[in-house]
């Protein structure tokens, strides 16, 4: 499950009729995605709750329940609309809900970035000088691969501490053997082309090479790749903050707050179920992305 | 063969030594320890240092891991640092629950995996197969955690055909003990089914263009006989494979489902001795989930090379 490094997409290249064009399907995640980091981005200027403010009168109140109290002067009644309902202490969902995609997107987005960045300079290094140090780095990669990564994350929250950016470097860290994997593969395979062949006899210096002729080429895969990392990242964040092993409360996080209510499914399932859904239909909106995007690129670069 | 399951093998040793060796590494780096934690808040620092010492935690970290891991190599994990049982006492009480949790889910994806595999090959593009490839990468999309609460809320609270939490050992009878791991496993299997069952049908559409599939069927054997007796094991070798990668994400998903299940199983233990700073529990569990790890791993490729011949070719 929240294992960033194991590509199954690549084990499993059969078509999927799904990912053929940019169906509407496509189009909706996107959509939905927009959304999401609209809200995230814009949070503090949306006509919000405070996220950690608690009712305490109106614990775990249902979706669109509308919470009347007096002003401090005890005059007039002041009416809150709660959209979502209020979770187990009395805070408003939707609220959290929003603080907590800047969680999620910032670890979702940010961590493939370190990996992409080290992981691709490591892997363009080694696919471009071979040799031997090229054979001990994919060997310490295959050691930090053959690790489950969940165990992992537990172990670095274990001798770190809680916080989110030890949890995006700890996340970082893992997706880079499958960022050095990628960059080595494209490498290998354009270090061969004539285009290179052809810089070297023109007395192109190394560092030339590789910054303008091996580098566009391999852009573009491994950003397809990152794509495809964002949705292992957020499900990683996510099951850390529902051990309560990620970012450390009052913060929401919507893993957090999917265990939250895990006491009183059965009397107010929506504390659970909503951020839930949430979370689930961005997983599947980053995941429709990613397939989509490398699908349009696979046929590109099997028309070339 | 021989040679590259050697090499293999080292690897495989390799592997928990720089794990171990990592975990201990970043224990002596990072500030707070466990004397801390045991010795409670109003401890001096006389008493911490006290502490320190009978522990063992003031000697030189070469020197801990060195006996730690001599002692491992025996069978002994050290013992726990807050109830001070034997660490390999308290991991093997509560292994037996985690194999059978792993394994009634394995058998669920594939009871799931292999007969929508087959059909989804068979019809390949049509209407149904469509349909299954889109729930699949629905299914791909929900995280263990989401997918626990949900079948909690529809099988436990509304339906109440299962419980929601709690283990019942086998001495409470077979039913009483499947019962209660079949909502675990279940999540658990409803998250890895989908990449087991579209591997199975990218290689099952790629073995059906053969020529021994098209004289089976000029042999007029009936379309189920054609799938199952002749199709289906030479399609399987990516799916065994991934069965073995799989075993990484069924580690982390049963941390994450033990907790939620209240299972008392390895995960548990981890997140517990995780909250409460136990270093040697830590450690024995990081060292046991690493071996099974690697283990399941070695032997799947073993079997990869006995199973087909190309690979074992390749080996030589």
């Amino acid at each position: 499950m929240a294992h960033p490094i194991q590509n199954t997409e690549s084990a499993c290249h059969g078509p999927m009729p799904l990912s053929e064009k940019l169906g509407i399907g496509f189009w909706l995640s996107v959509g939905w995605i927009a959304l999401v980091f609209a809200c995230a981005i814009f949070a503090d200027l949306l006509p919000l709750a405070e996220y950690d403010a608690m009712d305490w009168k109106n614990q775990a109140s249902p979706p669109g329940f509308r919470a009347i109290r007096s002003d401090s002067h005890g005059q007039s009644a002041i009416t809150t609309v709660y959209v979502f309902g209020t979770d187990t202490m009395g805070r408003d969902i939707l609220a959290r809900l929003i603080y907590g995609a800047r969680i999620s997107l910032a670890v979702g987005l940010i961590a493939p970035m370190i990996g992409l960045v080290i992981g691709g300079i490591i892997g363009m290094l080694a696919g471009f000088y071979r040799g031997r140090a090229e054979t001990i780095v994919m060997a310490i990669m295959d050691v930090i691969l053959a690790f489950p990564g969940l165990v992992l994350l537990l172990a670095v929250y274990f001798y770190l501490g809680p916080g989110l950016d030890k949890m995006i470097f700890a996340l970082g860290f893992l997706t880079i053997p499958a960022f050095t994997r990628v960059a080595r593969a494209n490498t290998l395979n354009f270090s061969q082309r004539d285009f290179v062949t052809a810089a070297r006899a023109l007395g192109q210096s190394d560092i030339h090479i590789l910054a303008r002729e091996i580098l566009p080429n391999i852009v573009m895969p491994m950003i397809v790749y990152a794509l495809l990392i964002v949705s292992y990242m957020i499900v990683a964040e996510g099951s850390l903050s529902f051990l309560a092993l990620g970012v450390p409360p009052p913060t929401p996080s919507w893993g957090g707050m999917i265990a939250g209510g895990k006491e009183m499914l059965d009397e107010a399932a929506h504390v659970s179920l909503i951020p839930a859904l949430v979370m689930f239909l961005t997983v599947l909106s980053f995941n429709l992305i990613g397939d989509a995007v490398r699908a349009l690129v696979d046929a590109r670069e099997g028309q070339l | 063969m021989f040679r590259h399951l050697i090499k293999k093998f080292l690897r495989l040793l390799s592997v928990l030594v720089a794990v171990t060796a990592l975990t201990f590494l970043m224990m002596d780096v990072l500030p707070g320890d466990v004397a801390y934690e045991i010795a409670g808040a109003d401890a001096t620092v006389e008493g911490v240092k006290a502490l320190r010492e009978a522990l063992g935690l003031d000697r030189h970290i070469f020197i801990r891991y060195g006996d730690w891991l001599a002692g491992v190599v025996q069978g002994d994990f050290g013992r726990s640092l807050l109830t001070h049982e034997p660490v390999a006492n308290a991991i093997f009480a509560c292994l037996p629950v985690t194999l059978e949790l792993m394994m009634i889910s394995q058998i669920l994806a594939l009871v799931l995996a292999i007969p929508i595999g087959i059909i989804s090959a068979y019809r390949s593009r049509s209407g149904l197969d469509r349909a299954f490839s889109a729930t699949a990468f629905a299914f791909m999309s929900a995280p263990v955690f989401v997918m626990a609460m949900v079948l909690i809320y529809i099988f436990a609270l509304k339906l109440r055909w299962l419980p929601a939490t709690g283990f019942a050992p086998l001495s409470e009878g077979l039913l009483a003990n499947i019962r209660s791991l079949m909502l675990p496993a279940a999540s658990l299997a409803l998250l890895e089914w989908a990449p087991l069952m579209r591997v199975l049908r990218s290689d099952m559409i790629a073995t059906l263009q053969e020529t021994f599939i098209l004289s089976a069927k000029a042999k007029g054997l009936s379309a189920r006989k054609i799938l199952f007796d002749h199709a289906l094991k030479p399609s399987s070798f990516t799916l065994i494979t991934i069965l073995g990668i799989h075993i990484g994400h069924l580690v982390g998903g049963a941390v994450i489902v033990e907790s939620i299940f209240a299972l008392p199983g390895i995960g548990r233990l981890l997140v517990g001795a995780i909250y409460s700073r136990d270093l040697n529990m830590v450690q024995g569990c990081i060292l046991l989930i690493t071996l099974g790890y690697v283990v399941v791993n070695f032997l799947v490729d073993a079997l990869y090379s006995f199973l087909d011949p190309r690979v074992r070719a390749q080996a030589d």
